[in-house]
């Protein structure tokens, strides 16, 4: 099923599907590891920016731009 | 000889793989964003001595950042004989993103695989021949905060100066793109480039501006119909092909990384996972935050205001006191004497006594930094900070204004936006800094000894409260527009190096010298002048330069409580810095620059209700020249210079009259 990261719950996991947002931002994305197709952990998404784990790795990304990225939830 | 030039992402370690090869003064910032400028050293191998520049940080080698334009100008240009890859191990496959965009350049590449302590305690497994094969390039372990691996590192390095060039593996595009590569390689042909012509195409279909606009100054091409035919078909597709070439680099440090690098199923737990859920916590967060802020100020001021700072002024004293003594002795004239002591020696110990809470203040901040915590802190304030306008970076750069604001408005480069930026540097001249701390413990101690803390508290706050309001204001009237968006790394707790430390405590203190100090030096130096002439006067009487300026402005301030020539006069030197306030205002009205007198004259001078407003307008209005100076520089233009100036006196003197006036209303004295 087709979501934005900024609905998924800390511990689910995804897959990037598509970025929505404008091309410096979504440059910006796929630099840090967001690309197409990239597997990611949800580690915390309670306040504010979601913090998502790319390869062992937390990087906090803001609301806004969150709902712009659309995932596959895996689990 | 040679130079090396060093590139990676931010959190790398490249800073400190820099700091262990050249002994120089560099700073890690375990907070993104911090090393703006390139820095340069130098090492010694086998009798000969080579440059080594540290490029910014950055995540790509595009052409959309200042930091991404840097690090790439300087590799394309040649200006480096060997460049140091610098990938985190426990981080690969991001960090290889930069790496594919490096291997297309044309130039010698040599992979620093960093941090491998911490992939090793994470389980991951690395096979460094295999990824030296599929790159094409030759990879050495290092792990830089311990000096492992350098010195084979650097014998790798200068072997690689006279090598010739490797050939870097070619990753395909997909057809299309691979077929316009094609074509525009064949256009390229028989022209003699700067650059590698595939590096070119690639660009060109990247829509990199900087890459088009130099392609289209040769005028074979321009006027090659064909030629601009591809062109504007690149254009119509410039997003599907940007993203498509993204989507490939993805995919090759894939395939590289699927033949060197084995993960553990589940990721191991580390201590910065634990350590987050308690620093981070959805509750907890901000008041821990908000409890190791107020550590690190009390620790600032006790140390380096309170102990250290009490300390310079004491050997300051002796000296002014040891050179008048001399200058006696030689017989010189009065003037020089007075001089000397009171202008030189004045001016010089305006900054020394202040240094060691610059040291104090930085250490701390470097500490924060440099563990990682910054960036929780940003986060946890980004929340907070969006519903106002502005945005979590934003904050910190108030953290550091609390200081000084020489720092504050330096630590604004991690902004992007212009937006935030220019809002974050407006605001900070309202984080009451170090020196306007000294005026507020003068008044407390003339009237309210009881209730320091709570004064003290109070002036904070509203320092904050305003900023805040003004950031919204500004948000919403000059610098309309979105926040950029929050998008950062929260690297791992680290345990911040005695070395680093150090260095960035040098590094800092020097540059604030450099700015602030001559500055500071020189317009207390001018108002030392202007208090003395013309000569014969009474020094800082009303008959002098000074009084009589005082005189002419006093009765703006009226309406606030304070419309003395001698209080105009202390707020005018505050000008050249906020400690001069103080100074300034025990010799106009008791001829002394501190001690008893001094409060016993602000007592007779004025009332509780005055010493309020009077301490508002302190907090709020124009800054002291040193940091003036800086946001000239940081918005490379004198008009925010002069607005700044202008319209923090308007806040303050608005502030400063209201709570006159209403205090005076409600029956307060």
């Amino acid at each position: 099923m087709n979501v934005s990261l900024a609905q998924l719950k800390s511990g689910e996991k995804g897959r990037v599907e598509r970025i929505h947002a404008r091309r410096c931002a979504a440059r910006r994305l796929y630099e840090m590891g967001f690309n197409i197709g990239a597997d990611f952990e949800v580690v915390k998404n309670d306040m504010g920016p979601v913090i998502v784990s790319l390869f062992g790795n937390n990087i906090a990304v803001g609301r806004c731009l969150a709902q712009k990225i659309i995932v596959k939830q895996s689990n | 000889m040679g130079t090396i030039a060093l590139v990676g992402n931010p959190n790398s370690g490249k800073t400190t793989l820099f700091n262990a090869l050249t002994g120089s003064n560099q700073h890690v910032g375990n907070w993104p964003g911090v090393t703006v400028e390139k820095k340069e050293g130098k090492f010694k191998y086998n009798g000969n001595i080579y440059n080594i520049v540290d490029l910014p940080g950055t995540y790509s080698l595009g052409a959309f950042s200042e930091d991404e334009i840097v690090a790439r100008d300087f590799i394309l240009r040649g200006n480096s004989d060997v460049v140091i890859n610098v990938v985190d191990a426990t981080n690969i496959e991001r960090n290889l993103y930069l790496t594919t965009q490096l291997l297309e350049m044309g130039v010698k590449v040599i992979i620093a695989l960093n941090m491998i302590d911490e992939a090793k305690a994470k389980n991951i497994q690395l096979g460094i021949k295999a990824l030296s094969k599929k790159l094409g390039v030759p990879v050495v372990p290092t792990v830089a905060s311990k000096r492992k691996g350098i010195d084979e590192l650097i014998k790798e390095t200068v072997g690689l100066i006279d090598e010739k060039m490797s050939l870097k593996p070619t990753i395909s595009y997909g057809d299309k793109i691979d077929g316009e590569i094609k074509s525009i390689k064949g256009f390229l042909a028989g022209k003699t480039l700067e650059y590698p012509p595939r590096w070119i195409a690639i660009k060109l279909i990247e829509g990199d501006q900087y890459v088009h606009d130099l392609v289209t100054e040769d005028k074979d091409l321009d006027s090659d119909n064909e030629f601009r035919d591809i062109l504007s078909r690149i254009k119509e597709n410039d997003e599907d092909y940007e993203l498509e070439i993204v989507n490939r680099r993805y995919e090759f440090v894939k395939d590289v990384t699927k033949a060197s690098v084995i993960r553990p199923k589940e990721a191991v737990k580390t201590i910065t996972d634990k350590m987050d859920k308690i620093l981070i916590h959805k509750y907890f967060g901000l008041p821990i935050f908000i409890l190791i802020m107020f550590a690190m100020f009390q620790l600032t001021f006790v140390i380096g205001e309170d102990l250290l700072g009490e300390m310079m002024v004491t050997v300051m004293d002796a000296l002014a006191y040891a050179i008048e003594i001399f200058l006696i002795n030689i017989n010189s004239p009065a003037w020089i004497i007075a001089f000397t002591t009171e202008g030189l020696i004045g001016g010089i110990g305006a900054i020394i006594e202040f240094i060691p809470l610059i040291v104090v203040l930085y250490m701390l901040l470097g500490i924060l930094e440099d563990s990682g915590y910054m960036a929780r802190a940003a986060y946890i304030m980004d929340n907070i900070m969006r519903k106002l306008g502005l945005q979590g970076k934003t904050f910190i750069s108030m953290i550091v204004g609390f200081g000084c604001n020489v720092p504050g408005v330096m630590a604004t480069r991690t902004l992007e936006s212009k937006k935030d930026r220019m809002i974050a540097i407006l605001i900070n001249p309202f984080m009451s800094c170090g020196a306007k701390l000294l005026i507020y413990l003068v008044f407390i101690a003339a009237f309210f000894p009881d209730s320091g803390g709570l004064v003290l508290f109070i002036m904070y706050f509203t320092g904050i409260l305003v900023a805040l309001i003004m950031g919204k204001v500004f948000s919403k009237t000059l610098f309309k527009g979105e926040s950029a968006d929050f998008i950062m790394e929260l690297p791992p707790y680290r345990k911040p190096t005695l070395r680093n430390v150090l260095r960035n405590i040098w590094d800092n203190v020097s540059e604030f010298l450099k700015r602030a100090g001559t500055i500071i030096f020189a317009v207390v130096a001018i108002l030392w002048v202007m208090a003395v002439l013309p000569v014969g006067v009474e020094p800082y009487g009303a008959e002098s330069v000074l009084g009589k300026i005082g005189l002419f402005i006093a009765p703006i301030f009226k309406p606030a409580g304070f419309g003395t020539w001698q209080a105009a006069v202390g707020l005018f030197s505050g000008i050249a810095a906020k400690e001069a306030v103080v100074t300034t205002l025990g010799m106009v009205y008791a001829g002394v620059g501190e001690g008893t007198e001094l409060i016993s004259a602000i007592q007779n001078a004025f009332t509780p209700l005055t010493s309020i407003s009077f301490m508002i307008m302190t907090l709020l209005y124009t800054p002291c020249a040193a940091t003036i100076a800086t946001i000239k520089k940081e918005t490379n233009s004198v008009k925010w210079a002069i607005f700044a100036m202008v319209y923090t006196f308007a806040i303050g003197w608005v502030m400063a009259v209201l709570i006159f006036q209403i205090g005076r209303l409600l029956g307060f004295n």
